[in-house]
């Protein structure tokens, strides 16, 4: 019997569930993976057109994502990403036009109305709360976030995610410290690739796994490996059913391989040899998860280029419509610095001078 | 209407914050049990319970960043700080996060908390108990910095704050937290941010200052009105928005203008509002601006090294007098 995708790609649904996945959700992780993919090496492209100034890209960091946001509520769980999580925000809902739009830095761009840097995703409608450029500083807030829903009494869990050179940051630290000691439901994930920007993982702590740093504050840490997209499915799964079950807070370590540079401006032959960046390709998660569905009969040569060239129109569709999107007008400069100030205050009145 | 100390205005101004809207928690350190070193929270953890008066751990980025998710989750926190000279490990968190919380969401979301904090010289503090901080904070678009010199501010700037959508940081004088004692009304009532109030009118100089010196102002004021001086003095109670148009009335009335803080003069609130006097209202002044200032050291222990270092009552009168001659 066959089942109807949400994609609308139809798939044979012989084999098992897999960690209570049906063949459709199996198939649509698959797809979020590839899109997210295509979506950033389209930005490379753009960018090295010189029509984008900067790019963050995920490359390789696919499965960790969208694993981990196939097992949240979207819209009703909150998710505080990290400038690299495209494949979270799109597994949530953002679409690839909104994508295109911040990348463009359109005035109708959702995350900022191009105001941020691309890749420092918000969607209030979703509960992505807000990326900014210093590293670790959203963990705090998923614990304020997650301290305010269990005050409220709401079955909500928050997620943030982060680096493995956020975890040497002070903000990491008294975050997990204070979640586990009021039991809050949080998740910390971290999508560990071994580079802040070129400090390798030997440089940024002295011991083996992030993970490890879990038992310090009395809470569960999970390594997993990030480029089995439904091994980090269940991992977290896993942990958002215990911070549910008001059971607190998990370290979740998703290690993965960063298959470019750091960022649009950065050379990361500087710091890597061919060969270890030959190494992280080998690790890709794209194929491997492909090979695990082939395997299992739920795609072939046929499914992988239908769901290949959809990926392909909603890209070029995103990116056409959002390069014909006007760009923001310079009197919003000044909108939104308060919610509101007395009229005396310098900042209208030059406004209404100009 | 009672006759409260400043402490007590604050911890009344809480306690009805907390009673009118659930959204109201409270986190910082030693403010539950203990009531906050110094008492401004007595009462309250008795009242709300731990899920609302919240002892931290001792950090203070903490402290703020759970504070900016919580209301980004709906609530309305309000952090304390325990001493202003500790609230350099939040710096990150206030200017990079819940100050541009707004602006970098296009209005998506806001950032609608409260950090209270202890601050000034005077109280044998030294170097680490005695800052004036405000100056760091003034200079960050998206927050407000408010600072009351009086008891019936106090409450009616708290609850402003509290109910303020945007961020403030509301700096409590720890000199005058007792010695200076006023009327607070029952009622509820608010003090709009960014409003300065005329404490007493005068006709010769402007005094325009904020926090604790507004009382070393009145004090000179008092002083210089037995020779025939008549000072005005001006409390901004805001310092970030500041009341551009209560200084500027006050400005072209007098012609004369002394700024005075307890913060260091180098890059403190006084060059600013000289700045501004200077761009705006050159034709309107018959002599120097004149500022009153800490000297640009750290606050030293020793009660001879502290007085060689913070302006007194004895400073603002000699400035007067050397602008009155003009």
């Amino acid at each position: 019997m066959a089942q109807e995708h949400p994609i609308g790609i139809t798939v044979a649904a012989e084999s098992l569930p897999r960690h209570g996945l049906t063949a459709p959700q199996l198939v649509e992780l698959y797809y979020k993976m590839a899109l997210s993919r295509a979506i950033d090496e389209r930005l490379w492209v753009l960018n090295r057109q010189g029509k984008i100034p900067f790019i963050v890209t995920g490359e390789g960091h696919e499965a960790a994502q969208v694993g981990s946001a196939y097992a949240l509520r979207p819209g009703e769980d909150w998710v505080l990403p990290y400038y690299r999580d495209l494949g979270v925000v799109l597994t949530l809902g953002m679409t690839p036009r909104e994508v295109l739009l911040d990348a463009f830095a359109r005035a109708e761009g959702p995350s900022s109305g191009g105001r941020q840097m691309p890749a420092h995703y918000s969607c209030p409608r979703l509960n992505i709360a807000s990326v900014s450029s210093p590293v670790a500083t959203q963990l705090p807030h998923a614990v304020g976030v997650a301290l305010a829903a269990k005050y409220k009494g709401e079955r909500t869990v928050a997620v943030c995610y982060f680096g493995d050179g956020a975890t040497s940051k002070g903000d990491f630290h008294e975050a997990l410290n204070f979640a586990s000691i009021h039991k809050l439901p949080v998740i910390f994930f971290c999508e560990n690739n071994g580079w802040a920007i070129s400090v390798p993982l030997s440089k940024q702590m002295p011991v083996a796994h992030v993970a490890d740093r879990a038992a310090a504050y009395n809470l569960p840490g999970v390594l997993v490996d990030g480029t089995d997209v439904l091994a980090v499915y269940a991992a977290t799964r896993e942990a958002v059913d215990r911070a549910r079950a008001g059971a607190g807070p998990t370290l979740i370590e998703a290690r993965v391989y960063r298959l470019g540079p750091h960022t649009s401006d950065d050379d990361d032959r500087r710091y890597r040899s061919e060969a270890e960046r030959a190494e992280a390709r080998q690790h890709d998660p794209l194929p491997r998860y492909e090979r695990t569905l082939r395997a299992w009969g739920l795609l072939n040569d046929e499914l992988v280029a239908e769901i290949r060239a959809r990926v392909a129109r909603e890209v070029a569709d995103a990116e056409a419509f959002a390069a014909a999107s006007p760009p923001p007008r310079p009197e919003e400069a000044t909108l939104h610095v308060y919610a509101s100030v007395p009229a005396s205050w310098r900042l209208r009145r030059r406004l209404e001078e100009e | 209407m009672a006759l409260k100390t400043i402490v007590e205005a604050i911890r009344d101004g809480l306690a009805e914050e907390m009673r009118r809207d659930w959204r109201v928690i409270l986190l910082g350190e030693d403010i539950g049990v203990h009531g906050g070193v110094f008492r401004a929270t007595d009462g309250l953890y008795a009242e709300f319970g731990p899920e609302r008066v919240l002892d931290t751990p001792l950090a203070e980025l903490g402290i703020v960043g759970t504070a900016i998710g919580a209301a980004l989750n709906g609530l309305r926190p309000v952090a304390e700080i325990q001493f202003a000279d500790y609230i350099y490990p939040a710096m990150d968190q206030i200017i990079n996060e819940a100050a541009k919380i707004r602006y970098r969401t296009n209005g998506g979301f806001g950032c609608p908390i409260v950090i209270r904090a202890p601050y000034g010289p005077g109280v044998h503090g030294a170097l680490y108990h005695s800052q004036s901080v405000e100056a760091f904070f003034c200079h960050v678009p998206g927050l407000k910095v408010v600072t009351p010199a009086t008891p019936y501010d106090a409450k009616g700037l708290l609850k402003a704050a509290v109910r303020d959508d945007d961020p403030v940081l509301y700096l409590e004088h720890k000199r005058i937290y007792r010695r200076v004692r006023g009327e607070v009304p029952d009622t509820d009532y608010v003090v709009p941010i960014g409003v300065a109030e005329v404490r007493r009118a005068g006709q010769h100089v402007s005094v325009i200052t904020y926090g604790a010196m507004v009382h070393q102002a009145l004090e000179a004021a008092e002083q210089l009105a037995t020779e025939g001086i008549s000072v005005e003095v001006v409390d901004l109670r805001s310092l970030l928005p500041w009341d551009q148009e209560t200084v500027a009335a006050s400005v072209t009335k007098t012609n004369k203008v002394v700024i005075c803080h307890e913060d260091n003069k180098t890059g403190g609130i006084g060059a600013e509002i000289a700045a501004f006097i200077a761009e705006e209202l050159f034709e309107d002044l018959d002599g120097p601006i004149v500022r009153v200032a800490a000297l640009d050291t750290p606050v030293p222990f020793s009660p001879a090294l502290e007085e060689a270092v913070i302006p007194s009552t004895r400073h603002i009168v000699d400035a007067v007098h050397r602008l009155a001659a003009y």
